[in-house]
């Protein structure tokens, strides 16, 4: 029977390290709820991204991960909890937390009129980033992400792996420390999937980025990554994937996974 | 101080090469009032007399009497427009690039609001060119005076447009309202007539007229042709603008239309 809190405490039994204290997290999310009218969909969530660390927010569909992903980026007011980048309150300090994260939301957000180029440079004004300068990052994140051929084309030309790469692109131009994705495959083929992740993957380790993978499949997810599981708006699970597994005493991620939501789901349900 | 410049540029500057790249919907801003001073306005010119009144010294056509309700037109189509834009951005998602920017929100919304504007008075001009080739010539004066006041009305109605789109839920909803309220702010104003005779007709209506802020703008922007003030429009239209604006700021809601059914299909 899996533990609804994560302890802070070092875990004897598999020896792994704890989740990271909130005051020293990427992001910390604590007590966070969330009602659309009558309906509740998030319940006194709780979890920390580590820095430097790829974290896999893994949830069926309806789970609450676009709903967490909205709140965390102040797209919807926060009703309850607290939440923090780098320290820094999204209440108190908006401007601060925003600045340290880049986001891809999980519809696509680009002007497919406007060139790539355009795209990057408007996203670099939005922070403040001076046309100049806008440039130059422009091209090193365009290389990064493997773009750079694409540069003066329009966005609209390009296959649904490419823009979803130029979104990632697009969301590092401010150099963010902290980077979070919001289903970021969905819809691409495999190949593409894989390119995105890698992608993702390289800048956790060359960069130190924190990474919060929102997604739904398992195979995304390597044992080594930090997870957290939410499931009809509640954690049900967060530590290493290979801690959770082995808490939960199933065979692989997906059966710890089945395993926890038949357990958490109330006297009554449908079964998922 | 320098950031909060760049992020303006910026989102002028993506607002004018969206509007480029829409032909259709530059050219259909000016076919609008185009007919309706080719074609009305000649087709009235025998039926309506108007006396000499400020700001005009001599007797005038009704063609040049409608122009400037005609330019107030091309703005408050715009207006409008834009906030349906916002009102799709927002269903599509484009408004997350925008506000998840770390400028304060009422500064993100009032740049979008400015860059409106401009396209709105880019349209406007436009228009007087043509319309410069059918015998409507103010003063030369007049096209730079007019154009504080093109701002201050495009910002007016620009506001009111985002005010109204933050109460709509969904798109579909949106065209239904729009005409409970771009025909009667611009019927029941001075823009095709002037408000003595309405007062004459129906003083009721002479009241309502007088109180949309709409005729307001119409008059700033006929006194400023001119190169003269009208003051009393002047404080309407920006007093209403402050208070559009700041209801629309106050009332912006991204998660509207998201409260009873969620995200949009799709999202989680």
């Amino acid at each position: 029977m899996m533990k609804h809190d994560a302890s802070t405490a070092g875990d004897q039994a598999t020896g792994l390290p704890s989740p990271p204290h909130p005051d020293g997290a990427a992001l910390a999310i604590e007590g966070v709820s969330h009602s659309y009218g009558s309906r509740k969909a998030l319940d006194n969530v709780r979890f920390t991204v580590a820095p430097g660390r790829f974290t896999a927010l893994l949830g069926l569909n309806g789970a609450g991960k676009s709903t967490l992903f909205s709140i965390i980026t102040r797209l919807f007011g926060l009703q309850a909890g607290r939440i923090r980048i780098f320290s820094h309150d999204i209440g108190r300090e908006p401007g601060e937390a925003l600045r340290r994260m880049g986001v891809v939301f999980q519809p696509r957000t680009l002007d497919l009129d406007l060139s790539v180029t355009q795209n990057l440079l408007y996203h670099a004004a939005l922070q403040g980033i001076d046309r100049r300068e806008a440039r130059i990052r422009s091209g090193d994140v365009l290389s990064r992400m493997g773009l750079a051929d694409r540069a003066g084309g329009k966005v609209r030309d390009l296959s649904g792996g490419q823009m979803r790469r130029l979104e990632i692109a697009r969301a590092l131009l401010h150099r963010p420390r902290l980077l979070l994705l919001d289903e970021p495959t969905v819809g691409l083929d495999v190949k593409a999937r894989a390119e995105i992740l890698g992608h993702v993957r390289g800048l956790v380790t060359e960069q130190g980025t924190g990474v919060l993978w929102a997604t739904h499949l398992f195979d995304e997810i390597v044992p080594d990554n930090d997870l957290v599981i939410l499931h009809e708006g509640r954690i049900l699970a967060e530590g290493r994937v290979a801690r959770v597994v082995a808490e939960a005493h199933a065979r692989d991620l997906h059966s710890a996974f089945v395993q926890l939501t038949e357990t958490a789901a109330a006297p009554g349900d449908a079964m998922p | 101080m320098a950031q909060y410049l760049t992020c303006l540029n910026g989102i002028v500057w993506r607002e004018g090469l969206r509007f480029v790249h829409q032909r259709e919907r530059f050219v259909s801003a000016l076919v609008r009032p185009l007919v309706w001073l080719f074609i009305f306005a000649a087709g009235f010119r025998q039926v309506l007399g108007i006396s000499i009144i400020p700001p005009y010294e001599t007797y005038i056509l009704y063609e040049v009497y409608i122009t400037p309700g005609l330019m107030a037109m091309i703005q408050l189509f715009n207006g409008m427009q834009s906030s349906l834009s916002m009102v799709y951005d927002r269903e599509m998602g484009n408004m997350r690039t925008l506000l998840v920017s770390p400028m304060p929100r009422w500064y993100l919304l009032a740049c979008k609001l400015l860059a409106g504007t401009v396209v709105s008075v880019l349209q406007v001009y436009a228009f007087l060119l043509i319309a410069w080739f059918w015998d409507i010539e103010p003063p030369l004066i007049g096209y730079l005076a007019v154009l504080p006041a093109l701002l201050l009305s495009g910002f007016m109605l620009g506001a009111l447009g985002m005010l109204i789109s933050s109460g709509i839920r969904q798109l579909e909803n949106f065209a239904g309202v729009m005409n409970f309220v771009i025909f009667p702010m611009f019927f029941a104003s001075s823009a095709l007539y002037p408000l003595w005779r309405v007062q004459e007709g129906s003083p009721m209506l002479y009241y309502v007229c007088l109180f949309n802020p709409f005729t307001h703008a119409v008059e700033l922007i006929r006194f400023a042709l001119y190169g003269k003030m009208n003051w009393t429009s002047l404080a309407v239209v920006g007093g209403c603008a402050a208070i559009f604006m700041i209801g629309a700021v106050l009332a912006y809601d991204p998660s509207r239309g998201l409260s009873r059914r969620g995200p949009a299909g799709g999202e989680t």
